[in-house]
């Protein structure tokens, strides 16, 4: 028994590693093109970051993000990579919910549940 | 200066930040926000959010080679994540509410103390005393691969732990940087676990800690995408390349130095804060 546990522990963690590879070379490959893209059309304009002002709306939200991306505007597509990057260890916690599941270990699948609430509750902006 | 220049200037940076951030172990995010806003003159708030991207790439990127090696503890990795998560959240919060000087002179604390972290030696404890019951009940007593062999490690203060959990949390939150130093204290000292799967379930934590803060970063329009592109990119492919350097190189000179360089930057950032010049 302790054999079948340790087995499939090993199993989700080489399952989780290639998750957060796959997750951060989608990532920055996303973001690197959109930065290509942004640099070709504002690459000789003069950037403000002395002073913030906050990010236009549509680039605050995750349905913003998307619709900017699908769009084709360059920022649009960088805060999609940055987007899936912040969406990758959330990938992993959604992941072991499934992990510990199949281990009926009832416990962590509660503890996970409730780490996983805390990172949705951000993305939605941190609002209820 | 426009877009394209300081697009590669903040790309270099930040390689070198991950480069050196890799090799000496105390992480690349800690000298990001220092380097935007001192060398840069970036705001505060774009500088934590950029660095906060770049915490998670890097955590990511080496948990995707920790987790295969058998060091990490998935299940102490979850159970404290309820309390860094949740110390994030709030971190996040309070990043809004406390002015750009008050949140500079706690950054300057926090390198500074990394600073002396660094200069200590790390030392694996023996397992002589009981674990905690509580560790017991909660599964987290395992064993990690040693050249002799699977070792069997125990668990202690689970609770101290969680406390020390939910204020790096809250660091990481409002610093926008990964906590690593707190991590390790609260794991090393208070849990009392080996060095090797401390600092890899650490590195587990650290991106979604930080994942736990950016949702709320993003909406809050601290996230730049033309700030936080180079910052990410760079950061990432420094650490990448300072994992394999790491194999064969001598860092303890290395180590010394990064962490003068930290201290000057934590005295830099409270002198700043305090003069009200960020």
């Amino acid at each position: 028994m302790t054999q079948k546990t340790s087995w499939t522990d090993q199993r989700v963690e080489v399952i989780i590693g290639n998750l957060l590879r796959m997750g951060v070379i989608i990532a920055a490959t996303v973001a690197f093109l959109g930065g290509v893209f942004f640099l070709i059309n504002h690459g000789i304009e003069k950037p403000n970051y002395h002073f913030f002002n906050s990010e236009p709306s549509p680039l605050r939200t995750v349905g913003g993000v998307i619709s900017e991306a699908i769009s084709l505007r360059s920022t649009g597509i960088i805060q999609l990579g940055l987007l899936l990057l912040i969406l990758t260890p959330i990938a992993r916690v959604a992941f072991s919910i499934f992990a510990f599941l199949e281990e009926k270990d009832h416990l962590y699948v509660v503890v996970t549940l409730i780490v996983l609430t805390f990172l949705l509750f951000s993305l939605a902006g941190g609002k209820l | 200066m426009n877009y394209l220049e300081l697009t590669l200037i903040i790309g270099g940076g930040s390689f070198v930040a991950g480069l050196l951030g890799a090799l000496t172990g105390l992480g690349g995010g800690v000298v990001i926000v220092p380097l935007l806003t001192l060398a840069l003159g970036v705001d505060l708030r774009y500088a934590i959010g950029a660095s906060l991207i770049a915490v998670i790439a890097t955590s990511s990127g080496a948990a995707a080679a920790y987790v295969k090696e058998g060091y990490s503890n998935i299940r102490i990795g979850m159970f404290l994540e309820i309390a860094t998560t949740l110390g994030a959240l709030g971190g996040a919060f309070l990043a809004g509410v406390l002015s750009t000087q008050v949140i500079a002179v706690i950054f300057g604390l926090v390198l500074i103390y990394s600073a002396y972290l660094s200069s200590k030696p790390k030392e694996d404890h023996s397992n002589d005393i009981q674990p905690d019951p509580l560790a017991v009940r909660l599964r987290m007593n395992s064993s990690y691969p040693t050249s002799e062999g699977m070792k069997q490690y125990t668990v202690h203060n689970v609770g101290t732990g969680f406390g020390l959990m939910g204020l790096a949390g809250v660091l990481s939150g409002l610093l926008g940087i990964g906590s690593g130093a707190v991590k390790v204290l609260a794991m090393d000292h208070a849990m009392r676990l080996p060095f090797k799967v401390s600092t890899t379930t650490s590195n587990f934590m650290i991106g979604v800690t930080a994942a736990a803060s950016a949702g709320v970063y993003l909406n809050r329009g601290y996230i730049d995408p033309g700030l936080a592109m180079p910052v990410m990119l760079g950061v990432l492919a420094g650490s990448l390349l300072g994992a394999r350097v790491l194999m064969v190189a001598q860092v303890k000179a290395l180590r010394i130095v990064f962490g003068i360089v930290i201290l000057v930057m934590g005295i830099e950032m409270i002198y700043n804060g305090l003069s009200g010049r960020i």
